[in-house]
């Protein structure tokens, strides 16, 4: 019989495949006493073969579908496997003191974890984390637990796991993942992030799934609704494909707008932009008729990795973007690292309260060195394109006048060095924080535009924490208080004849896209699969006629009321 | 037994791509091979041992080899260090 379960839909989309469950097992070791110590070195013999051609798998998939850097990791685990300073105590462990060979590679594994950790510099504590994951892949097999690479899928499958942190995803391969289960997050967690860019369907917080979900069993995923059926009967199965199918054909409708410019019933333009993680996102931008570059999430060029990028690679990448946009504005964030998002390289305290703690702009200001890298290589790559800089988690002016500061100082140094720069680069600020959207007027004199980043700003205005899930009730895209922040960046960037643009997820929500565009947003910048629904729904609507309803709007005193406010007019 | 001499001039130090590079290429050869890093040597076969030593940009290093084919192993090395852009020497 089919089972159903329900989450958070988080990527739109419908997929049915097979469950591949992502499992992080626990290894217990016990030390034990053996008297064939042939046969244990026997097992430890095949445990390490079994790694070593398992990790030849990985690193020759990596090298095939990501790149070969990312593979060099693995080729550096492999030879762990087979070193004679590592293979060798193990060996003489089992032989002369008789323990079994979990045993005799846990404690030799140990000394060379406290080793690297007891070292002063970060970058080779980190290795300790390598000894660890080989290690786990080794004893697991001695223990004969089973443990996946998500590099390995080589099937259509529907992947089901507590979590996915970004550096699992990079292991990921679009053309067989159809689909994601996680059982924690939110619509706004890396993971279900991610699902949109890779136009994946996801369902997240789903919170029972690594409990009641076999591998190999058909799993329906729809990401419309937050649905998941699990082992379904065909006739089930045969109404989710006639929903896939309904689905392409609405997608293939909103291909006829994916040429046009985004209009209002009233013949008033606003801009559609796009936010992406990395330059491979722009095919998909370009396939969903982004007029622009809302948001450039440079934080990803940072993470996976095991230094910082330099600055090559960096221009690189931010041309690659500019390029791939042939002109089209390109709003670049500066690194927003800390908070959630850590990098293993960069060894930051941990903090009672990282959201409110050194991340984004305080850390990049904290750490001028690393910023002004990241500035230097922006003012290189901006001669191919349309470049707009803008700086993360601003609070107070002074903080946005000293990043500028330090923009305009390598400014200088490259025109001196006689590198090319353009002269014609906005700069601007994502608004996230109550103050600022309070400062706004102040702010607009200085900046040159504003890009209200919803899914920080709800966090903050309303204090709860958007991760944990017992508050998540308090994350109210639609609570009047938010509306009326966002009135006020909107309002003061046009008395100052600047702009306002949007990169959180409220920009591409059908409920916000009407209030928004009464009053008066500029750009809409949302996930890439989400751009020509938007485009679709404003074309029907009325700007004035929306800018006549804010008022009322704004004056509710709850979110549920602005919903329903906002429902009822659409459905007049 | 043969050695030489090197200066490391990547900015990251010996860091896990081009000690694997290293330690992959040297592990071929029969000859005995250690690399020393402020007074302390360890086996060039072992990455283990290599990423141990935790050579910063900057730091001299002394490669030596023991056996049959000690010289085409002290080269083999040098052409590694060279390519990945660990050391220019």
């Amino acid at each position: 019989m089919t089972q159903t379960m329900s989450g958070i839909a988080a990527s739109n989309g419908i997929a049915i495949a097979k469950a591949f469950r992502l499992e992080n097992p626990e290894l217990n070791v016990d030390k034990r006493t053996i008297s064939d110590v042939d046969g244990e070195l026997k097992l430890l013999t095949s445990a390490l073969e079994t790694s070593i051609a398992e990790l030849e798998v990985i690193q020759k998939k990596t090298a095939e579908t990501i790149s070969d850097k990312e593979a060099a990791i693995f080729g550096a685990h492999l030879l762990v496997l087979s070193d004679p300073e590592l293979v060798g105590p193990i060996t003489e462990r089992i032989t002369t003191d008789k323990v079994n060979a979990e045993f005799a590679l846990q404690e030799t594994t140990d000394m060379f974890i406290s080793m690297f950790e007891a070292m002063d510099n970060e970058y080779m504590k980190e290795r300790a984390a390598d000894i660890r994951d080989v290690r786990k892949r080794v004893l697991a097999h001695l223990l004969g637990v089973t443990i996946q690479s998500p590099s390995m899928i080589s099937d259509e499958v529907i992947i089901i796991a507590e979590d996915l942190t970004p550096s699992d995803t990079v292991q990921l391969n679009a053309q067989f993942v159809k689909g994601f289960i996680t059982d924690i997050g939110g619509r706004t967690s890396h993971s279900a992030i991610l699902a949109r860019t890779l136009e994946i369907p996801a369902v997240v917080g789903a919170k029972t799934a690594m409990a009641d979900i076999q591998n190999g069993t058909i799993v329906i995923v729809d990401g419309l609704d937050g649905t998941i059926l699990i082992a379904p009967e065909d006739s089930v199965i045969e109404e989710y494909k006639n929903k896939q199918a309904a689905y392409d054909e609405q997608k293939a409708e909103w291909a006829v707008l994916k040429n046009e410019a985004t209009v209002s019933a009233d013949g008033q333009a606003v801009e559609i932009g796009a936010n992406i993680g990395t330059p491979k996102d722009i095919a998909g931008v370009v396939d969903n008729g982004g007029e622009a570059i809302g948001l450039y999430r440079t934080e990803f060029l940072y993470m996976g990795r095991d230094q910082f990028p330099t600055e090559d690679e960096q221009v690189e990448a931010y041309a690659s973007v500019l390029k791939g946009m042939q002109g089209k504005p390109t709003v670049v964030r500066t690194l927003d690292i800390g908070g959630d998002k850590e990098l293993s390289y960069l060894d930051l305290p941990k903090e009672l309260n990282p959201f409110l703690g050194l991340r984004a702009i305080r850390l990049c200001l904290e750490m001028p060195d690393m910023f002004r890298t990241q500035l230097r290589a922006l003012l290189r790559a901006s001669v191919h394109g349309n470049l707009k800089i803008m700086f993360p988690m601003i609070a107070t002016l002074d903080e946005f006048r000293e990043a500028k500061a330090l923009l305009l100082e390598e400014k200088v140094k490259l025109q001196t060095e006689g590198i090319e720069v353009s002269d014609s680069i906005e700069v601007g600020i994502m608004v996230e924080i109550p103050s600022t959207a309070v400062m706004a007027d102040t702010f607009a004199k200085e900046v040159d535009f504003f890009s209200i980043g919803t899914n920080d700003l709800i966090q903050y205005t309303m204090a709860a924490d958007r991760m944990n899930e017992s508050v998540s009730y308090l994350y109210q895209p639609f609570n009047p208080a938010i509306l009326r922040l966002v009135k006020m960046v909107i309002d003061a960037s046009h008395r100052e004849g600047k702009w306002t643009g949007m990169c959180g997820e409220m920009a591409g929500d059908e409920i916000a896209i009407p209030i928004l565009l009464g009053l008066g947003l500029d750009e809409f910048s949302m996930s890439a699969s989400s751009i020509l629904k938007a485009r679709s729904q404003i074309s029907k609507l009325s700007k004035a006629e929306m800018a006549q309803h804010t008022d009322r709007i704004l004056a509710l005193s709850n979110s549920q009321e602005v919903e329903d406010y906002v429902t009822k007019l659409s459905t007049k | 037994m043969a050695e030489k001499q090197f200066t490391i001039t990547d900015e990251a130090g010996m860091h896990a791509r081009p000690a694997s590079a290293l330690v992959g290429a040297v592990s071929k050869f029969k000859s005995d091979i250690t690399i020393e890093h402020n007074g302390k040597k360890v086996n060039l076969k072992s990455i283990l041992g290599v990423m141990s030593l935790g050579i910063p940009s900057g730091s001299v290093v002394t490669i030596a080899a023991d056996g049959e084919d000690e010289n085409e192993a002290i080269e083999r090395a040098a052409e590694v260090m060279k390519t990945e852009g660990i050391s220019n020497q």
